[in-house]
């Protein structure tokens, strides 16, 4: 899409390009090239020699069954995390959008953790569920539940999934609300007159006109749940115990920078790539067919 | 005046439950930060606030020897943050309005490829290219400097679609007067474009300080000296493993703090906030 009127000038149009387009190459093609490049070679330990190997490295990552059980992991993490953040959101979205007392203090009080690092997340939920010193790992100690997550492998998962899903609560939230003060107040009207009860006017018009919200949620928080929440885990369980809460993008960092595995890492991020891009490309029709609706 | 039914309070139960959920962790954070790293060690934190928060606040805002080990000043990784989320965000904001800028009303050679070059970097968080830009980083002699911690998350395109959105709506009748006028691009743009996306900045702005301060893979590899730790990596450095032996009052008053600005941000400029959020659906 192009405005009709434009200015006429051969210079500048570049000039006003040139520092976004500069940090573009920088830090962005050339990396994301790099990684490619990796992705196919072989390095030596040193660094100085490599040789190209074709998908060799892709085949490791591929056939290691413990990148199979990381997968497993990202799986469930990120479809429950997803789950339960929507879920909750949209819940307390559709009460703090009904008429009562409160609702813009309710508001505010539930938007906020949206400010939160997840790794300030992950801390403040260590503070309740450390089962040496946190108010909650020590109850379910007293009520004689062999609680520690740090060695419990279910439990370190639990821990995650539920500090990671707090945090992204906040986020939906804010959504889901702009979704339903969109909804005209004529049609719930409306379909109060005819009968309908609260239950039955959600389901059979709150939720169909949410549903392009809710689709853009499913692929934001997969993408949070995929990338951002490294700081919750990194924080939390440091991928343990075991490999109970490797995720794919923990195990990138560690291959990578602990390991110092490059052609594995650089195969792995080309698999993230791939998999942001089909997330990024299915939000983008969707965007697009949002359009027409509007 | 009706009778409250108890139907009618069941949307509070359940609203004031979630508010419960999302202040708990915040509350015992606080109150933490007022005892002295024993009792909270012990497992013994009481519900109330102890005597200890002026001694534990000045001593991590100080960064004085806890009872167990040497941290980073919390000062200095304030500092840290405040430059690293300052300049994401306005670093990100200057270039992208340039540049959306120059897309939009201009006609040029190779104007659909640059946009394209812009666009495509919406696919890929620095997170999944994590290595090989550390190793640019690294070439450039970056490691440990303040441009390294922002220059590469400053290369994003978000906030470039959403001006050049914005700018398409601009009407032509305005940019036909301006030239009428005999206003130039520069003039027009300072004159009128920057007037108007007003809002638009301050709502991005509060978005990206928000996601600069809150970073945490990236500054974990670029910074390894203590000087140029942020804050929220800083925090999780201080846990270490997790025991009960940690300084966890300094912890916990650091994490306060670590909270503030962020939050401070959101719940001030609220109404800003929101409308950015939901307008850029990013």
């Amino acid at each position: 899409m192009q405005r009709r009127v434009t200015f006429d000038n051969r210079l500048l149009p570049y000039l006003l390009l040139a520092p976004q387009v500069a940090v573009t190459l920088v830090f962005f093609i050339w990396p994301a090239a790099q990684a490619v490049w990796q992705s196919v070679h072989l390095q030596d330990a040193f660094g100085i020699r490599s040789e190209f190997v074709w998908f060799e490295n892709f085949e490791h990552v591929l056939t290691d069954p413990n990148y199979l059980d990381t997968l497993k992991v990202t799986v469930v993490f990120s479809v429950a995390v997803t789950v339960l953040s929507m879920g909750t959101a949209l819940l307390l979205a559709v009460l703090a959008d009904s008429k009562i007392k409160g609702a813009r203090a309710y508001k505010t009080l539930l938007i906020w953790p949206y400010a939160l690092a997840p790794a300030v997340a992950a801390v403040l939920w260590m503070f309740i569920f450390n089962p040496d010193i946190g108010s909650f790992g020590l109850a379910l100690k007293s009520l004689g539940y062999d609680w520690d997550y740090r060695l419990n492998g279910g439990q370190a998962l639990w821990m995650v999934i539920m500090a990671a899903s707090w945090k992204q609560v906040a986020y939906n939230f804010i959504f889901f609300l702009a979704g339903l003060q969109a909804i005209p107040r004529s049609v719930m009207e409306a379909a109060a007159i005819d009968g309908a009860g609260p239950v039955r006017r959600f389901w059979t018009i709150t939720f169909p006109l949410l549903s392009p919200t809710t689709f853009f949620l499913l692929v934001v928080d997969m993408v949070y749940a995929f990338f951002e929440t490294f700081g919750t885990i990194h924080a939390l369980t440091q991928g343990g115990p075991g490999k109970a809460t490797e995720t794919l993008i923990f195990r990138v960092y560690h291959d990578g920078v602990v390991n110092n595995d490059l052609g594995g890492s650089s195969a792995q991020s080309v698999i993230l790539m791939v998999i942001v891009i089909a997330l990024t490309a299915v939000q983008f029709r969707f965007i697009e067919r949002k359009v027409h609706y509007a | 005046m009706k009778p409250t039914r108890f139907i009618d309070l069941v949307p509070h139960i359940v609203l004031i439950v979630g508010v419960l959920v999302f202040a708990y962790p915040i509350y015992v954070t606080l109150i933490g930060s007022t005892w002295d790293s024993g009792t909270i060690g012990r497992g013994g934190l009481p519900l109330w606030p102890g005597g200890e928060g002026v001694d534990n606040y000045a001593q991590a805002w100080a960064g004085e020897a806890g009872a167990r080990a040497k941290y980073t000043p919390v000062r200095t990784m304030m500092l840290n943050s405040l430059i690293m989320a300052l300049a994401i965000a306005l670093g990100k904001i200057a270039i992208s309005i340039l540049s959306a800028y120059a897309v939009a009303f201009f006609r040029f050679p190779l104007r659909m490829a640059f946009f394209w070059l812009i666009f495509i970097t919406l696919m890929l968080p620095v997170e999944v290219r994590i290595i090989p830009t550390y190793k640019v980083v690294a070439d450039l002699g970056l490691i440990n400097t303040y441009a390294g911690l922002a220059v590469p998350l400053i290369a994003s395109a978000t906030a470039t679609l959403l001006f050049r959105q914005f700018f398409l709506t601009i009407p032509d009748e305005l940019l036909e007067a301006a030239k009428i006028d005999g206003a130039g691009p520069v003039r027009f743009f300072i004159d009128v474009v920057l007037p108007l996306s007003r809002t638009n900045i301050a709502a991005l702005f509060v978005i990206l300080f928000i996601y600069g301060w809150n970073q945490y893979l990236w500054p974990l590899l670029v910074t390894s000296s203590g000087d140029m730790e942020t804050i929220v990596t800083g925090i999780t450095k201080m846990i270490g493993t997790g025991e009960s032996a940690n300084d966890w009052n300094l912890i916990m008053a650091t994490t306060v703090l670590a909270m503030l600005p962020p939050v401070a941000v959101v719940v001030f400029m609220q109404r800003w906030f929101v409308k950015g959020l939901v307008d850029s659906e990013k």
